[in-house]
């Protein structure tokens, strides 16, 4: 960043860590994420916000990292998917939404994955089970090239399954 | 015949009688979760723009906002005086760094125009809109695009060639001043006795038929990251490509490197689809950059960007006529292909080449002639994008075939049956040569099986009914299939190297490049049925040419095969040999021998054995002391399975539609997939590979089209404009697979990557004009939009109806 460059400090909780930053004012959010705190897990893929992978939830609500500046972040809670392992064990440990991705084959090359975990990790808190059409819905939100979508909706049924399984 | 092995020789591993009941692992075919999975779904993927470099540097470009014009002043101070700017290349100082300007040719050509490809910097003319011009290096990229602002270019406008069409006439302007024509090359491919078969034909039937230009889209776009280290003058370069190989090859030609200075990577590719295969100037230029500035250097392409210099690909014009029998058997196909290779040829002419040689596909044609013109135009130049040619063949060879039918009155499925090549002529030669100049034939395949199993899938002898009852109810449905072939598995070879290491870790190496499609789990597999080790056991690094000195990459449906024949050869000679050693080590003999979970142990007394990290030690040497007798040193083995015939995969996709005729609106109710892959390594990840190939297939019928106006201005540079199918307009798709040995590899498998795009379009159109049959209409062209659609129902003796609106794709009730 140049000298001459104007910057706030924003003090944000990203997945459970609370960081305080001086960041460039255009620096956007999906920037600061990947460039700033080496949270490369959320994807760029279009940057006017139609792709989706850079999807990521700020309190608790899906937003285009690409289309939100990172100042507008002061003092809000991001997830991203660095987050949704949570406590699996290993060093591969998946959550069960991801699980249920690799369960189903949900992804080829996997850059447009992160967006789309979030936004379903949206849906799936505010409607445990919701139905195929639902689903199909939240992800019109995401371009993917490889997937052709099945199998990604097979996966977020398969997560609703076990969830409502669960309870 | 003689490329062509006579019988499918699968070779098995051997198997010992288990006295524990242990049976080994049989990966090849098994449903195995993939192991690239894990750290793509934590965030933990390594793409290019991920990985970290202390201190690098920004690269941005200053791309041509003309299809067409002479630069005639370039000032470039304000850009070198913003602070955090650290250098600013035009083509004289790229120049300087180079070997030359002009980018090689990916395949050269004797008979080509000569200087047709691109620059790595454009200097006094840019040929179109997205054309590189400038580089800017700064501290960041923010800083390298607030430069490129602060640069002043004035440009002279030159007349612009917009269509190819235009291109031909008298009079056209020339696309670029240093081009002696428009025309790059024309060539013809064919064979038999054509206008003969014309000649005496009970009928003849012409369709001018046209395929817009889309482009690859894979949602990572390019990029690049070299450093340079000058202690070696050795470059490193990482970069997003299908082909890590060839690109180091060209840089150290460029640079003027010998390319065991140069090592190309390819991290994690987030997709490819055909755009990644080409060395562009950009992979060129930022390493140039690196080496002279003694600092990393990183591009990453955005999107608005790839819209205009990441390759396209699909515009063509076929002028074509098809003489037929009375009873709708072929005689003969012949026609022009007007193929708009944009701007400059990078690669060759490879794509029209296989489009042309492509039309006849599973059908028994027996003469054929197509006149190639290739032709430039002022946009973005053309390579192939997934497919590669085979789609718009495919959609000229169904057209015609659908209008047979119509004119004939014979139904579409019993037309296409009777030109189907029967079972029984397998191997089928088509008459024509492939590009190694080796006569292509088409190994093995059931197509009536396959259309049958699409047609009962699909239910075609209830669909009559089906139309007339949703008709009753103001409801439009259309039913649509296709046929079609894809020669995969494009040599002439591919390498692998499989290494166990003292350590025990096995490693497996390979020229082949994994751009998305699961490729190190397929070869895991591979290798793992001879070595009966749990998958994540072997550690495949793909793409590296540091690691494995030859290498071809990805394209052309190719990978599975090539490299995994050459796995599975080097995989049975690792396991050979482990055997061997290990019957020495053990005083036990090889049969009563075998390996599991990376061990050679003896099947009535598990408790004895070694490891094959004992072995791998064992042959990696002690100074002065013999290896085991008959032994050669390390436990490791190289295949490079070689050949210059082709695989080729069949399908058969029928679908059935709605279509609103008040709106224009499309809705795809079922889509059938049938597919002959050969022999499928995992059954899950071929689906896979299918579904996404049938939803680019479906944007390429219904959404994707790059518009360019009349000046060549690219008109849909976002993905508000440039539509992509996205979930909602995708059904469900129902895949079936057959599965007949390709007889042309030693693990009868057939490429899959691209053979689900194929059939696509045809289906689809044929399914709308079914659907709006009481309009009439004819579908000439893809994609089809709903505009598109009105103006010709508005065109027709019936009037357009009410919109009725239609419910999308996984809606309740559907």
């Amino acid at each position: 960043m140049s000298s001459e460059e104007p910057v706030h400090t924003i003090a944000v909780t990203i997945n459970g860590k609370a960081y305080e930053r001086a960041v460039a004012d255009r620096k956007n959010l999906a920037d600061f994420l990947r460039q700033d705190l080496q949270l490369t897990g959320t994807h760029v893929g279009c940057e006017h916000g139609v792709c989706g992978a850079c999807t990521v939830l700020v309190d608790g609500v899906s937003a285009r990292g690409c289309l939100m500046l990172a100042a507008q972040a002061d003092g809000c809670t991001i997830e991203t998917v660095e987050s949704l392992a949570g406590d699996a064990p290993g060093p591969s440990g998946l959550g069960p939404l991801q699980q249920a991705f690799r369960d189903r084959h949900a992804l080829q090359c996997g850059f447009c994955t992160p967006g789309i975990l979030m936004s379903l990790t949206e849906l799936l808190r505010d409607d445990p089970s919701p139905d195929e059409e639902a689903v199909r819905v939240v992800l019109s939100g995401h371009l993917c090239r490889c997937t052709g979508y099945q199998n990604i909706v097979a996966a977020a049924l398969q997560a609703v399954s076990k969830a409502c399984g669960a309870r | 015949m003689d490329t062509i092995v006579p019988a499918c020789q699968i070779i098995e591993p051997a198997t010992a009688a288990p006295a524990d009941g242990y049976t080994a692992r049989r990966m090849f075919g098994a449903r195995a979760p993939r192991i690239e999975d894990p750290a793509l779904l934590r965030g933990e993927g390594r793409y290019l723009d991920d990985i970290r470099m202390p201190d690098p540097l920004h690269a941005a470009f200053l791309r041509s906002p003309h299809a067409h014009a002479r630069v005639t002043r370039l000032d470039l101070s304000g850009a070198r005086a913003l602070p955090g700017v650290v250098a600013v290349f035009d083509a004289d100082a790229i120049a300087r760094e180079l070997t030359g300007l002009r980018m090689p040719l990916g395949f050269p050509s004797a008979t080509l125009q000569k200087d047709i490809t691109p620059w790595v910097l454009s200097c006094t003319e840019v040929a179109f809109v997205g054309e590189a011009m400038v580089m800017v290096v700064a501290e960041s990229r923010a800083i390298a695009e607030d430069a490129l602002a602060l640069i002043e270019v004035d440009f002279e406008p030159l007349p612009v060639v917009h269509d190819c069409h235009q291109a031909l006439d008298d009079g056209s302007p020339v696309v670029r001043s240093d081009a002696v024509s428009n025309i790059a090359e024309q060539l013809q491919v064919g064979f038999g006795e054509v206008d003969a078969a014309f000649d005496g034909a009970a009928h003849v039937f012409a369709e001018s038929l046209f395929v817009h230009r889309g482009a690859a889209h894979p949602m990572e776009g390019r990029g690049v990251l070299a450093r340079h280290d000058p202690v070696e003058d050795a470059i490193t370069v990482w970069t997003s490509t299908q082909m890590a190989h060839e690109v180091m090859h060209s840089i150290a030609m460029m640079l003027g490197m010998d390319q065991h200075n140069v090592r190309v990577i390819a991290p994690d590719v987030g997709g490819g689809f055909g755009c990644k295969y080409l060395t562009y100037p950009e992979e060129v230029a930022i390493p140039a950059a690196a080496r002279c500035l003694g600092r990393p250097v990183k591009w990453v392409e955005d999107r608005a960007e790839h819209f205009v210099s990441a390759i396209h690909e699909r515009d063509q014009y076929w002028d074509v006529d098809i003489a037929v029998d009375a009873d709708g058997r072929i005689r003969g196909v012949r026609g022009r292909l007007l193929h708009d290779q944009g701007a400059y040829t990078p690669q060759g002419i490879n794509l029209p080449y296989n489009a042309a040689t492509s039309v006849t596909g599973p059908y028994r044609v027996p003469a054929y002639r197509m006149d190639v013109i290739i032709c430039q135009t002022n946009k973005t130049p053309v390579i192939p994008v997934r497919g590669a040619g085979y789609p718009q063949a495919a959609f000229v060879m169904e057209r015609l075939l659908d209008r047979v039918a119509r004119e004939l009155s014979i139904d579409r499925a019993a037309l296409r049956l009777r030109n189907l090549i029967p079972p029984e002529k397998m191997p089928y030669d088509k008459g024509l040569t492939n590009r190694a100049g080796v006569r292509s034939i088409v190994d093995s395949g059931d197509y009536p099986a396959t259309q049958a199993a699409a047609l009962a899938r699909i239910d075609y002898d209830g669909f009559p009914a089906r139309q007339r009852e949703a008709r009753a109810r103001g409801r439009h449905l259309g039913l649509g299939l296709a046929n079609a072939v894809k020669a995969t598995s494009r040599g002439p070879f591919e390498s692998a190297v499989i290494r166990v290491s003292p350590q025990g870790r096995i490693d497996l190496y390979t020229g082949a490049l994994a751009m998305g499609q699961g490729l190190a789990t397929a070869l895991a597999q591979i290798a793992a049925e001879q070595l009966d080790v749990p998958l994540e056991m072997i550690h495949v690094t793909c793409g590296d040419t540091g690691r494995i000195s030859l290498g071809m990459g990805g394209f052309a449906s190719r990978q599975t095969v090539m490299a995994g024949s050459s796995v599975h050869l080097a995989a049975i000679e690792v396991r050979n040999k482990a055997l061997k050693v290990g019957e020495q080590l053990l005083g036990v003999p090889m049969d009563a021998l075998r390996l599991r979970d990376g061990r050679v142990e003896v099947v009535a007394t598990p408790t004895r054995f070694v490891t094959l990290g004992d072995i791998a030690r064992k042959l990696k040497g002690a100074p002065g002391y013999s290896l085991p007798p008959g032994i050669t040193p390390g436990l490791e083995s190289t295949g490079l399975f070689q050949t210059n015939s082709q695989a080729h995969a069949n399908a058969c996709h029928a679908c059935e539609v709605e279509v609103d005729p008040g709106t224009g609106a499309v809705r795809i109710l079922r889509y059938v997939a049938v597919h002959d892959s050969g022999r499928l390594v995992n059954p899950t990840m071929a689906e896979g590979q299918i579904h996404g190939g049938i939803v680019h297939g479906i944007g390429n019928a219904l959404f994707e089209k790059m518009g360019y106006d009349d000046e060549a201005q690219p008109v849909t540079g976002t993905f508000a404009d440039y539509l992509l199918p996205t979930s909602t307009e995708i059904p469900h798709i129902e895949v079936v697979f057959l599965e007949t040995p390709s007889p042309t590899n030693p693990i009868g498998v057939k490429g899959i990557g691209e053979a689900g795009t194929i059939p696509v379009a045809p289906a689809i159109v044929s399914a709308i004009e079914d659907a709006l049959s009481p309009w009439n209409i004819r579908l000439a062209e893809a994609p089809v939009s709903p505009v598109r659609l009105l103006e010709l129902i508005d065109a027709s003796a019936k009037p357009r109806p009410a919109a009725a609106p239609l419910t999308p794709c996984g809606a309740s009730g559907t």
